[in-house]
């Protein structure tokens, strides 16, 4: 392991790398901070930007530095306007917020910097002892077991997406492995379900998919809703000073919150959303008395709980995405997406081919925890001032970059139409309140699940391989008890709601 | 019937043309050779069209889940009331989108750029344009020079009978 530390050391601290590590976390913030743009739109808009430096090593360190930095920009935006830039900092805005409002702004942004600095840096440290662990393990798998874990990673995508939703999930995600068969497959080269065009060829870029699903409807709810870009005046931010005493009483709320996060990241499907929101709760629960109350009226500790634990998760997502080469979540589609553009597979090979790619981002994950910790505490008064920007200036530049991300990509016209049709699909999906990160992952992962699925067919010359090897069937059989669990019990919950008997 | 169960139906109808692509018309290109393996290109899309069936119905014939609280949150787009939003501003965006995807290699990349900007800007409510149109062409001009220079993606920065 030290061996490996000091080889992504080398990887990491030169010039270049450190110089994108710092400009990842700074675009990250300042994007993050726009409320509406969560990390996935950030990543995919800068994707163009991370495969144009042709370093998978200084682009990925580039795009988890503009991960971290969106996180971080999002809870700044939660606490100061009450106006959560991304789902995994909602949680911060209920204590953040009225912190803000008591003028303890400057407070409130301290401690999610330092909540955040220490989720992230426990999370890698975490990463560091359990990643090569895991892919260890990996490594015995198979083609077979590669598919049935890959089954079991989009179910539990589909599992987690929230009750009366999973079939909604599994609806998307299946949506999202068909748009994954046009084009050529690997498997015989012949263009499949191409009706003839030439630009469907190769496939739909998911770089353009990924504009589409996520960056294009944030910005079309932007223009049709003006509340949701809440803007206010950020106002002068002082006292950023935190006391012994407060430091003190945050010390093991963020210790726990670092653990339970990570974990709850390496989950897939799960995710800083779930962690920071159940890192609230847990807080909540265990704290006693007078703290209890003060929860939602401006706690500290119910700030760092959930700063602590979506950083921590945000670390932890990366553990399935290096090991399994499978994400967790959508952010982790777009930076495996990435990866494969860069000729990067991440997966159990990843440490043993590439073991200078894999410390890199590890080390980067420190440095990145650092700079934002660094740079944002005397930054943040000067960085608030971007919510101030006009939306009638913001709008037409999201759009022009998310446009600019599927062109240079292909250097194609076609691409940008492509990109407005399936943009004007996803927003009437959410519309209709349709999941759209299943879609993007199921998309990524499609290609790879029948790659592993052709071949384990080709080993066992038919669908024997379910039978003949039990971890296969095994981790199938999870993936339909994930599927089918929740839907019996909101059936079940839908029954005794209507007050017929249940049959069983 | 609510606007869910339309795109259900919808993604199943979808399934069906896939899964008649699939099964009977994929495969006639399929050279004998590669006939006699035990996977063909058509065998995976046609495992995913019956489970997409499969599942469009579920969603179709569920019933909905009685949620408690009606109240609209606070920034959240609700179907329902659709004709309160901004929905000709958005469209008209869409439209520009589609404009620029056309007029972006007729007209090069600054010119469409920094008119897609300024349009944009105006279709929004933004009137002050001696601050618009600067920012646009400041903006255009050092995109396209980190996209061309920095990145080294060519981007044709004039109309193509300047170049």
């Amino acid at each position: 392991m030290i061996e490996g530390l000091l080889m992504g050391l080398a990887a990491a601290v030169t010039p270049f790398n450190l110089m994108m590590v710092v400009f990842g976390c700074i675009i990250g913030t300042l994007i993050g901070m726009l409320p509406g743009l969560g990390p996935m739109s950030i990543i995919a808009i800068m994707i163009p930007v991370a495969i144009g430096l042709g370093d998978p090593t200084a682009a990925l360190i580039l795009l988890s530095g503009v991960y971290y930095g969106a996180i971080f920009g999002g809870s700044t935006s939660s606490i100061l306007l009450n106006a959560p830039g991304v789902a995994g900092t909602v949680a911060s805005s209920f204590d953040g917020y009225p912190m803000a409002r008591k003028g303890q702004a400057g407070k409130a942004l301290t401690i999610a910097a330092i909540a955040s600095f220490a989720g992230g840096t426990i999370g890698a440290i975490l990463l560091m002892i359990f990643a090569p662990a895991l892919s260890t393990v990996a490594l015995l798998f198979h083609s077979a077991e590669y598919f049935a874990l890959m089954v079991v990673g989009l179910s539990a995508i589909a599992a987690f997406a929230g009750t009366g939703q999973v079939a909604k999930a599994l609806m998307m995600t299946l949506l999202g492995l068909m748009m994954g068969t046009v084009g050529e497959g690997a498997l015989s080269n012949m263009p499949r379900f191409t009706f003839g065009y030439m630009e469907l060829q190769s496939g739909f870029s998911f770089i353009t998919l990924a504009m589409a699903m996520f960056a294009l409807p944030e910005a079309l709810f932007l223009v049709m809703n003006p509340a949701r870009a809440a803007q206010g005046d950020a106002g002068k931010i002082t006292g950023l000073r935190i006391s012994r005493s407060e430091a003190k009483s945050i010390a093991p709320v963020i210790g726990r919150q670092s653990l339970q996060g990570f974990f709850i990241g390496v989950l897939p499907g799960a995710g800083a959303t779930i962690a920071s929101f159940l890192g609230y709760a847990v807080e909540r629960n265990i704290a006693k008395g007078a703290e209890q109350e003060e929860f939602g009226k401006g706690s500290i500790k119910g700030l760092a709980a959930p700063e602590t634990a979506n950083n921590a998760a945000c670390t932890g997502s990366f553990v399935p995405l290096l090991t399994l080469g499978i994400p967790g979540s959508g952010t982790t589609a777009i930076l495996l997406g990435a990866l494969i553009a860069l000729n990067v597979t991440p997966g159990p090979r990843l440490m043993i081919d590439e073991p200078a790619v894999f410390w890199a981002v590890i080390i980067s994950m420190y440095i990145g925890n650092l700079v934002l910790l660094i740079l944002n505490l005397p930054l943040i008064p000067y960085i608030a001032k971007i919510l101030a920007i006009p939306r009638n200036y913001l709008i037409p530049f999201i759009l022009f970059f998310t446009m600019m991300g599927s062109y240079i990509g292909q250097n194609n016209s076609t691409e940008l139409l492509i990109l407005v049709g399936f943009g004007v699909v996803a927003t009437i999906l959410r519309f209709a309140d349709y999941p759209l990160a299943p879609l993007l992952i199921g998309f990524i992962l499609g290609t790879m699940l029948e790659d592993n699925f052709a071949r384990a067919m080709q080993l066992y010359s038919g669908f024997d391989f379910l039978l003949e090897r039990p971890m296969t069937l095994a981790l199938l059989v999870l993936a339909a008890l994930l599927v089918l669990l929740p839907s019996y019990r909101a059936r079940r919950a839908r029954k005794r709601a209507e007050g017929v008997a249940d049959g069983d | 019937m609510a606007l869910d169960r339309w795109i259900a139906l919808a993604f199943i109808a979808l399934c069906c043309v896939y899964g008649y692509a699939a099964f009977f018309t994929m495969d006639d290109s399929l050279p004998p050779i590669l006939r006699r393996n035990p996977i063909w290109p058509s065998t995976f899309p046609k495992i995913l069209s019956v489970l997409g069936i499969i599942v469009g119905l579920v969603v179709l014939f569920t019933p909905k889940p009685a949620t408690g609280d009606d109240t609209p949150k606070d920034g959240v787009i609700d179907p329902s009331r659709l004709s309160d939003y901004n929905l000709i501003q958005a469209i008209a965006l869409l439209v520009l989108m589609v404009v620029y995807a056309l007029a972006l290699r007729p007209l090069g990349f600054l010119g469409s750029t920094i008119g897609f900007i300024v349009l944009g800007g105006v279709i929004l409510g933004e009137r002050k344009l001696h601050i618009l149109i600067p920012v646009a062409a400041i903006a255009a001009g050092s995109i396209w020079y980190l996209v061309q220079e920095v990145l080294g993606i060519f981007l044709r920065p004039w109309p193509g009978f300047l170049a």
